[in-house]
């Protein structure tokens, strides 16, 4: 304490011509030179300009949303209807927030654990010569533009799902939610599908990554206490890299919220939920946006608008569940 | 409990390059061994050869025999997580697993070796084991505590506690004390003094008083030049090594000459 104030005292004797604020003074503070001040004002504008556009576009979309909700006849949360261009306005959002949420568990439910199989297999078993091709192949699956997928949806994975529906129907059918009942797989299991493979790249990708970087000497600990290849996974690898894990699937789980063309493509929407999943029909929030933006009028867009900010809503809630999560964990990790 | 190992004639590689040459020695049972040496002399190469952890590293290779009484640990059949549950380890810096509690980390090596076990039993081996590496006492208020929580001489001690619970044959020990103040170092010397009387014990160690003070026998290790393999120059009773050597490169090294 009395080392610090004895040379803050001492300090403007020592520099008798230094007036504050004058180059002197500055000099002490730190950044003076041009290019320091050049970067700084670029680094804050952008920062600044980043949070401007943020707070237009969410502006611009609150009172587009309200204008349709104030003259929307039905209830926004619980109508199965989309008829935002008639007059009046009946609209509801029950439908489309149905069939997302419902797609995008199937699609999780099926990736995360063959992409956390794939994941450990390249960073635990295979062969390094394989090891690092079949990284390579999973990778530029991610590259694959979606309407690719949609496209392979639409003209083979619905003529052939067939078969598998059948055979649903005839061990779950009782369930009622697996009954099937001999229509085109244009339905919500098969979007999920069809998710599932389009989020099998990032989800292993990104555990992949999080796998390589467990500990050595964790998995030394391990295999010296005699586990088996197995058992050092279960031991060292999966707990290091469980929140990874969790981060890697949010990420997939956020494409399959917002996944458009795919699901619009191989989905024939209807605004109904169906006793089972397997029966064509249903819509997302992303696809019911694609299919009905060109013919809608003003209210229609900004019906569509409000149906827009819902997904964003959700995706947040995703993503904040997710680090909930995350930071639960932390005592027991590094 | 404690077996005797026999090694002869064995050599490592990691991919083409030979890192020891065939070493052949003899380490007695319920004795400390220690391996002194200059860095690269491959003794913690050859520690590893002694559990089949060598061949974890990718290009890893061994060729040579080790009998741990009449069995070949490198024999035709052989499993290596089986050696490795006969053979533990303890490693240069403390590596608790950090997701488990203390209690999971004593737990962990019964769990996988035993598979099912009844809780009370379980609760035995660990406060056996805890208190076999003069832990217990400091830990049995927290043993749902994380095991990283310790301090690194705490942590190393329940490392040992962890490889004893399993009642191994051999316990081998990599540089144990190496990232440890003097304190936690004394306390880890006084346990392996005491884990003699139950295990066959070998330590490499980069510290010679350390060696003096806990080995029964001394294997010195060198190498001709880098690049080079390492070999083994000597053992004997550590009080001999370390007055009357019968190679001079070991009083040499010992007496600070080189290395």
């Amino acid at each position: 304490m009395d080392i610090t104030s004895s040379t803050a005292d001492s300090s403007p004797p020592a520099r008798p011509g230094a007036k504050p604020g004058s180059k002197a003074a500055n000099a002490a503070k730190g950044a003076t030179r041009p290019g320091d001040r050049i970067f700084l004002a670029l680094s804050r504008g952008s920062g600044l300009l980043l949070l401007v556009i943020m707070a237009a576009i969410a502006a611009f979309l609150a009172v587009r949303a309200t204008n349709a909700l104030s003259h929307n006849e039905g209830n926004f949360f619980t109508t199965f209807e989309w008829s935002a261009n008639a007059t009046p306005p009946v609209f509801g959002i029950a439908v489309l927030a149905f069939g997302t949420i419902v797609s995008s568990l199937i699609a999780m439910i099926i990736a995360v654990p063959v992409a956390i199989g794939v994941a450990l297999f390249i960073s635990h078993y295979a062969p390094r010569r394989l090891a690092a091709p079949l990284a390579y192949v999973i990778d530029l699956l991610a590259a694959v533009p979606s309407i690719v997928y949609g496209l392979w949806g639409a003209l083979f994975l619905v003529p052939h799902l067939g078969g598998l529906y059948s055979w649903m129907n005839d061990y779950l059918g009782w369930t009622g939610v697996f009954a099937y009942h001999d229509g085109a797989a244009r339905s919500l299991f098969t979007i999920g599908i069809l998710l599932a493979i389009m989020i099998l790249p990032i989800v292993t990708s990104v555990s992949r990554e999080v796998f390589l970087q467990a500990p050595k000497m964790h998995e030394e600990a391990a295999l010296a206490l005699g586990a088996t290849r197995w058992e050092v996974i279960r031991m060292a690898v999966l707990p290091f890299g469980r929140s990874g894990v969790i981060s890697a699937s949010m990420l997939g789980l956020g494409r399959a919220l917002g996944e458009t063309m795919a699901v619009a493509t191989v989905l024939s929407p209807s605004f109904t939920i169906g006793k089972s999943l397997l029966d064509p029909g249903g819509g997302t929030f992303a696809q019911n946006i694609a299919s009905s933006f060109k013919e809608s009028g003003e209210i229609g867009k900004d019906a569509l608008i409000a149906s827009g900010l819902v997904l964003f809503v959700l995706t947040l809630l995703v993503n904040g569940a997710a680090r909930l999560i995350i930071a639960r964990r932390k005592e027991y990790s590094e | 409990m404690a077996k005797r190992i026999d090694v002869s004639g064995l050599s490592a590689y990691y991919g083409t390059h030979k890192a020891i040459d065939d070493i052949s020695m003899t380490v007695e049972p319920r004795s400390v061994t220690a391996f002194i040496g200059p860095s690269g002399c491959g003794k913690s190469t050859f520690l590893r050869t002694l559990n089949r952890m060598h061949e974890v590293t990718p290009g890893g290779r061994v060729e040579g025999k080790v009998m741990l009484d009449d069995e070949n640990l490198y024999g035709a059949g052989v499993d290596p997580v089986s050696v490795r549950r006969t053979v533990g380890m303890v490693f240069q810096r403390p590596n608790p697993f950090p997701t488990m509690s203390i209690y999971e980390n004593v737990a962990a090596g019964i769990r996988l070796n035993g598979g099912r076990i009844r809780k009370a039993e379980l609760d035995d081996v660990v406060e056996k084991s805890l208190q076999g590496a003069n832990l217990w006492k400091e830990v049995k208020d927290r043993l749902n505590k994380p095991g990283a929580g310790l301090s690194g001489g705490q942590q190393q001690r329940l490392c040992i506690a962890r490889a004893i619970a399993v009642e191994p044959q051999v316990l081998l020990m990599d540089e144990p004390c190496s990232a440890l103040d003097p304190i936690s170092t004394l306390a880890i010397e006084d346990l392996i003094g005491e884990l003699k009387e139950r295990f066959t014990i070998v330590i490499v160690t980069h510290n010679m008083q350390q060696a003096a003070r806990v080995s029964d026998r001394t294997a010195f290790f060198n190498l001709a030049g880098v690049g080079q393999p390492g070999k083994l120059v000597e053992i004997d009773e550590t009080a001999r090594i370390f007055s009357n050597p019968s190679v001079q490169a070991t009083e040499d090294y010992i007496s600070g000459r080189f290395g």
